[in-house]
C-alpha cells in the first residue's frame, strides 16, 4: 500500500443519508473473485438506469467529478454488509476519503485496510460541505485534520494502529504475524 | 473480583494480546466462517505471500450467497445458470482444497446458509469468539457467543493467524419486558428495536439483549433477534446461555460429548452478566405493547405497526425519497396494498420454527392469484426436516415453490430475484433499494406476516390467519 499523509480535492458531494453498501455496489456484482475493476459498478443502480443508459443528472456521471477523491455523503454512510467490494469500488472509481457524521463499524474497518480514509466530522462542518459542493479540502492524516477552504479546521478520529499503518503504507497483516508466538503460548494455554 | 457483563468475560477470555494506547486487541478467533463471496480475495492474499491456513479445523466453509436452489442446478443436471456464480462456487472448491479446508459443499447434506449450519451443526457455542466475512455473523450471539461480520482483508488475517486487532466495542443493554402477545414473534421485536433505537443506534456497541421476554425465547427465535443487530448498526448482539441454550445443543454433532459436554456446560454458566455490571447503555422495550410489525421504506429502521399508516412527516428528504422509491404515500394504510411476491427463508428466518410458522398460517389456503411465493429453506437439514413433517407439501398444494436452501432472494445475486416495481413481502432482513433485486420493493415482516401476504395477495394482518 501507498503512505498516505494528506489528501488535497475538489469534494464530491451525495448529500443521501444512511447509504447503504447495496447502493455503494449492488450485490449481483459480488460474483467477482478479484477486487480490481469495481469502480464502473460502484453506485450502478444510481448511475444507470434500467436499461443500462447513464443517468446524466447524477453527481457521479458528471464531469466535474474527475479528479475529485473526497466524497462526502449524508449522515450514517456504508451501513449494511460487510462487503470491502464497497471500499474496493470506492477506490477503484477515484474516491480516497470518505466524509460524513457517522459511518458504519465495518465499513470503517474495511475502508482502512484499503487505504480509504473514512472521516466523520460534527454537524457543523457537515453542514459546510454539504451546502458547498467542489470545495477544495485538505486532509492531514498525520496532524488527523480537515483544513476548508474558509481556513476553517476539524480533528477527526481515526484509530491510532490504522494511521500508523496507512501513514507508512504497511498492512495489518504482517504486525499480526509478528504475534505468532504469543499467539502460541495462548492456544497451549487455553484449556478448551 | 468486580462485575462484568457476558460481553466482557468473552472478550477478556480472548485476549491474546490486550489493546494498548498504541494498538488494538490481538483477539482469538474460535470459529471461523467461510463462504464463497467474500473468501476469494483473501485466499489470494494468503498464496501471494505463501501463507498457510493456521488451524484449518476451526474453520466451517459453506457456499450459500451466489448458490441456486434451483435443485437441477444445485445437483448439477443443468449449469448454474449465473456464470460469474458458477465461477466463483468452483474457485471457492478449489480453495477450500488447496487449503486443507473441509466444505460443506453444493452437494453436502450439511450445507445451508452459514449462520443457520453453524448452529444447527453445534459449531456454534457459547463463550466462543465467531467471525464471518458476513454482516449477518450477529445471529451466532443468541448461543453468549461473540460474533461479528468481518471484511475480507480480516478474513485473511483470520485464516492466516487466528486472530483480529479489534478495539474494544462499547455496551449496550436492550432490556426487554413483559411477554410477546400471541401472532407477534421474535422477528417483529427486533423490527420494533431497530424502529426504536434507529439503524446507526447500535454503532460502536455491542448489544446484549436480556429481560423476561428475551428468557422466554427459543433458540431459533433467539437467532433472529440477534441476526438483525446489525440493521441497528452494531457489529454484534448476544443473549445470555442458559438451559434453553443448553438443551439445544446437547447431542449435535460439534458439540462436546459425555465429560466434556458436562465441564463445558458448567463454564458456560459462568457466562452469565454479573449482577451490578455496568453498560455504557441501556434501552427499555416493553414487550407487551408490540404488535406485529411491518416495514414500509428503504431501511429495517422504517417500521411501523401491521394495523398502522405510513408515516406522514413534511419536509424529511430521507422519508421522501424512500416514500418515493416504495411508491407509497404518507398516511396509506399498510394493510390491503397490493403485493406481488412473497419470500420466506434467509438467515433471518430460514429455520424450521419459521417454516413451521409459515406453514400453519398458509395450510389449507392458496397463494393469491398473481403472486409469487418463494420458501426456501436455510439449509439442506432444515430443508429434510420441513419434508418429513410434510410442510413441504402445504407449501406447494398451496401453490409457493419450494427450494433447495441458500440465502436466495434476500440478496438476489444467485437469480432468485423480485422484478422491478414489485413489492415483495420478505421474512430477510434488509429493505435496501435493490436488494432483492434492482428496482423491488421490500416489505420486511415475519414469517406468519408473509405467509398471511400470500393468501390475501396483499398486506395483511396475520392474526386473523393464525391457527387456534
Amino acid at each position: 500500500m501507498q503512505p498516505i499523509r494528506t489528501i488535497e480535492s475538489r469534494t464530491v458531494v451525495i448529500p443521501v443519508t444512511n447509504i447503504d453498501t447495496d447502493q455503494i455496489i449492488p450485490a449481483r456484482f459480488l460474483t467477482t473473485t478479484t477486487r480490481e475493476g469495481l469502480g464502473k459498478q460502484a453506485f450502478a443502480d444510481w448511475r444507470y438506469d434500467a436499461n443500462g443508459a447513464v443517468k446524466s443528472d447524477f453527481i457521479l456521471n458528471k464531469p466535474e467529478v474527475t479528479g475529485a477523491t473526497v466524497l462526502v455523503a449524508g449522515r450514517n454512510f456504508g451501513c449494511g454488509s460487510s462487503r470491502e467490494h464497497a471500499p474496493w469500488a470506492l477506490l477503484d472509481f477515484g474516491f480516497r476519503a470518505v466524509i460524513s457524521t457517522e459511518i458504519a463499524d465495518i465499513f470503517r474497518n474495511n475502508s482502512l485496510k484499503n487505504g480509504l480514509l473514512p472521516i466523520v466530522v460534527d454537524e457543523q462542518t457537515h453542514h459546510w460541505l454539504l451546502d458547498n459542493p467542489g470545495a477544495r479540502v485538505n486532509i492531514d492524516l498525520e496532524t488527523t485534520t480537515l483544513t476548508l477552504p474558509t481556513g476553517a479546521t476539524a480533528k477527526f478520529p481515526i484509530e491510532g494502529f490504522a494511521r500508523v499503518c496507512l501513514l507508512n503504507g504497511v498492512d495489518e497483516l504482517g504486525f499480526l504475524l509478528q504475534q505468532a508466538p504469543a499467539i502460541e503460548r495462548y492456544e497451549a494455554a487455553r484449556m478448551f | 473480583m468486580s462485575a462484568k457483563t457476558l460481553f466482557e468475560k468473552v472478550w477478556e477470555q480472548h485476549q491474546v494480546v490486550p489493546e494498548s494506547a498504541d494498538t488494538p486487541a490481538v483477539l482469538y478467533i474460535d470459529l471461523h466462517l467461510v463462504h464463497e463471496v467474500t473468501s476469494p480475495q483473501a485466499f489470494s492474499v494468503l498464496r501471494s505471500q505463501n501463507l498457510k491456513v493456521r488451524r484449518p479445523e476451526r474453520v466451517l466453509a459453506t457456499m450459500d450467497h451466489s448458490t441456486p436452489t434451483d435443485p437441477d442446478e444445485v445437483f448439477g443436471r443443468v449449469p448454474i445458470k449465473v456464470e460469474s456464480a458458477a465461477r466463483q462456487v468452483k474457485e471457492f472448491e478449489k480453495n477450500c482444497k488447496e487449503f486443507g479446508i473441509e466444505l460443506m459443499g453444493l452437494g453436502s447434506e450439511y450445507r445451508g446458509i452459514v449462520h443457520v449450519i453453524g448452529p444447527e451443526l453445534g459449531a456454534t457455542q457459547p463463550g466462543k469468539t465467531i467471525v464471518c466475512g458476513d454482516s449477518h455473523t450477529a445471529t451466532h450471539g443468541a448461543f453468549g457467543a461473540l460474533a461479528f461480520g468481518i471484511g475480507t482483508t480480516e478474513v485473511g488475517h483470520v485464516l492466516a493467524t487466528q486472530c483480529l486487532l479489534q478495539r474494544r466495542p462499547k455496551t449496550l443493554a436492550i432490556e426487554v419486558t413483559g411477554k410477546l402477545r400471541p401472532g407477534v414473534t421474535a422477528k417483529d421485536l427486533i423490527l420494533a428495536i431497530i424502529g426504536e433505537i434507529g439503524v446507526s443506534g447500535g454503532t460502536g456497541y455491542v448489544i446484549e439483549y436480556r429481560g423476561s421476554a428475551i428468557e422466554a425465547l427459543s433458540m431459533e427465535e433467539r437467532m433472529t433477534v440477534c441476526n438483525m443487530s446489525i440493521e441497528a448498526g452494531a457489529r454484534a448482539g448476544m443473549i445470555a446461555p442458559d438451559e434453553t441454550t443448553f438443551a439445544y445443543l446437547r447431542g449435535r454433532r460439534f458439540a462436546p460429548q459425555g465429560k466434556a459436554w458436562d465441564e463445558a456446560v458448567a463454564r458456560w454458566r459462568e457466562l452469565k452478566t454479573d449482577p451490578g455490571a455496568k453498560f455504557d447503555r441501556v434501552v427499555t422495550i416493553d414487550a407487551d405493547k408490540l404488535e406485529p410489525m411491518i416495514s414500509y421504506g428503504t431501511h429495517p429502521g422504517m417500521v411501523v405497526p401491521i394495523t398502522g399508516t405510513v408515516p406522514d412527516i413534511a419536509n424529511d428528504p430521507v422519508h421522501a425519497k424512500a416514500l418515493n422509491y416504495m411508491g407509497l404515500q404518507g398516511g396509506e394504510a399498510m394493510v390491503g396494498k397490493p403485493i406481488q411476491v412473497v419470500f420466506i427463508g434467509s438467515c433471518t428466518n430460514g429455520r424450521l420454527s419459521d417454516l413451521e410458522l409459515a406453514a400453519g398460517v398458509l395450510k389449507g389456503h392458496k397463494v393469491a392469484g398473481g403472486v409469487r411465493m418463494l420458501v426456501v429453506p436455510g439449509s439442506q437439514q432444515v430443508k429434510r426436516e420441513a419434508e418429513r413433517l410434510g410442510l413441504d407439501k402445504i407449501f406447494t398444494e398451496a401453490g409457493a415453490e419450494w427450494r433447495e436452501s441458500g440465502c436466495s432472494m434476500c440478496i438476489g445475486m444467485n437469480g432468485d430475484t423480485a422484478g422491478r416495481g414489485q413489492y415483495a413481502v420478505s421474512t430477510s432482513n434488509r429493505n435496501f433499494e435493490g436488494r432483492q433485486g434492482a428496482g423491488a420493493r421490500t416489505l420486511l415482516a415475519s414469517p406468519a406476516t408473509a405467509a398471511a401476504a400470500a393468501i390475501a395477495g396483499k398486506i395483511a394482518d396475520p392474526r386473523a390467519f393464525l391457527p387456534h
